[in-house]
């Protein structure tokens, strides 16, 4: 649990500073997640330890967007006299990425032979 | 007995207070959104903040007040991106089967999201400094903060329209794909981590682990796509 999680925040120390460092435009923790994932793919004894404790943090992943949800609040009068045009623009913009990511997706996987039969889960190894 | 003002007013200025009403918010909105078989309106995230807003407007507590207790759990979210990895380590081999369809689906997804909000902001009439923050709004916060203010938007203004991206994606997408008969928890799932980011990809894992997995890699491959598109798809339209 305790080497989980220090493992994890070092991910993250080193994603933070390879972008502070290089400028990518990619946050910290974005980094930090390659970084596990290469790290977890490299060791199975790795992979075993980080599984249970990234489930656990991951279980509640929704509550960590509340205290960032709750400064919103305080500042929708900054989309002025123009909030419901931009809550417009969200709304359909919104609907128009889910359905063509969605529909791309689900054609060239037709298309290259990668299709799934609709919930039909496979051996993947995630034992 | 000291009276209740006093001790709340000495208990409030502390983190404790604000940190277990945090807790207490999002688990009373769980429990509801539990207690409604996860219906899409009674989104955890949204039931959690207006019972929080709420409670700081009855109370008159300023928001660098609540965030000195919230700021702990506001911190653990760069901990839980890279906690991304374990789900896709466990779908690695069905991700790597797939990936040509999630780069086509991310790169069409991205696309859209920014083309299509400065196509209604604009037709609309919304200002360009406005538009500079609504472009990267279906990124994950930070990534949008930093390409609003290179293009001249309000930082403030980017984090509030990405969260209420997340927060529309997040409730539209199980009835939308309802809906239109999309079974397929892999496009589901990335579909929603390219439109609404993290926020998108929280509602993907209560719904399905596969959709989860889908949803993180969407979100974090958006996270860079989006850097490199905004600033030139706003360059082109605006």
């Amino acid at each position: 649990m305790l080497q989980a999680l220090t493992l994890i925040l070092l991910c993250q120390l080193a994603g933070e500073a390879v972008a502070r460092a290089t400028g990518l435009p990619v946050p910290g923790p974005v980094l930090g997640m390659g970084l596990m994932l290469g790290l977890m793919a490299l060791s199975d004894r790795v992979a075993g330890m980080v599984v249970p404790v990234g489930k656990v943090i991951l279980r509640h992943l929704a509550l960590l967007f509340v205290p960032a949800g709750v400064g919103v609040v305080g500042h929708l009068d900054r989309l002025g006299a123009q909030a419901g045009w931009l809550l417009l623009a969200i709304v359909i913009s919104t609907l128009l990425a889910l359905l063509v990511g969605a529909l791309v997706f689900l054609v060239v996987a037709h298309l290259t032979g990668s299709d799934e039969r609709a919930g039909c889960e496979e051996g993947d190894g995630n034992a | 007995m000291r009276d209740f003002a006093e001790i709340w007013s000495y208990l409030a200025a502390g983190p404790l207070v604000w940190l277990t009403l945090t807790l207490v918010a999002y688990v009373a909105a769980d429990a509801l959104s539990a207690a409604t078989g996860r219906a899409p309106l009674a989104n955890s995230v949204l039931i959690a903040v207006i019972l929080l807003a709420l409670t700081l407007w009855v109370t008159g507590t300023p928001y660098p007040v609540y965030f000195e207790g919230a700021q702990f759990v506001h911190f653990l979210l760069g901990p839980a991106t890279v906690a991304l990895a374990v789900p896709l380590y466990q779908q690695r081999r069905r991700i790597r089967r797939a990936a040509l369809p999630v780069l086509a689906g991310l790169a069409a997804g991205s696309v859209v999201a920014i083309v299509s909000a400065l196509w209604i902001a604009g037709a609309l009439g919304v200002e360009r400094d406005v538009l500079a923050a609504l472009a990267p709004k279906s990124t994950t916060a930070p990534v949008a903060i930093g390409i609003a203010e290179s293009l001249g938007g309000s930082p403030t203004l980017a984090a509030v329209l990405v969260l209420l991206t997340g927060i529309v994606g997040a409730v539209m997408v199980t009835p939308l794909f309802n809906a239109i008969g999309i079974t397929d928890w892999r496009a589901r799932g990335l579909a929603v981590g390219v439109a609404a980011h993290g926020i998108g990809t929280a509602r993907a894992m209560q719904v399905h682990p596969t959709a989860g997995a889908f949803a993180g890699i969407g979100m974090g491959l958006n996270a860079i796509l989006t850097a490199l598109l905004a600033p030139l798809v706003l360059g082109l339209m605006v």
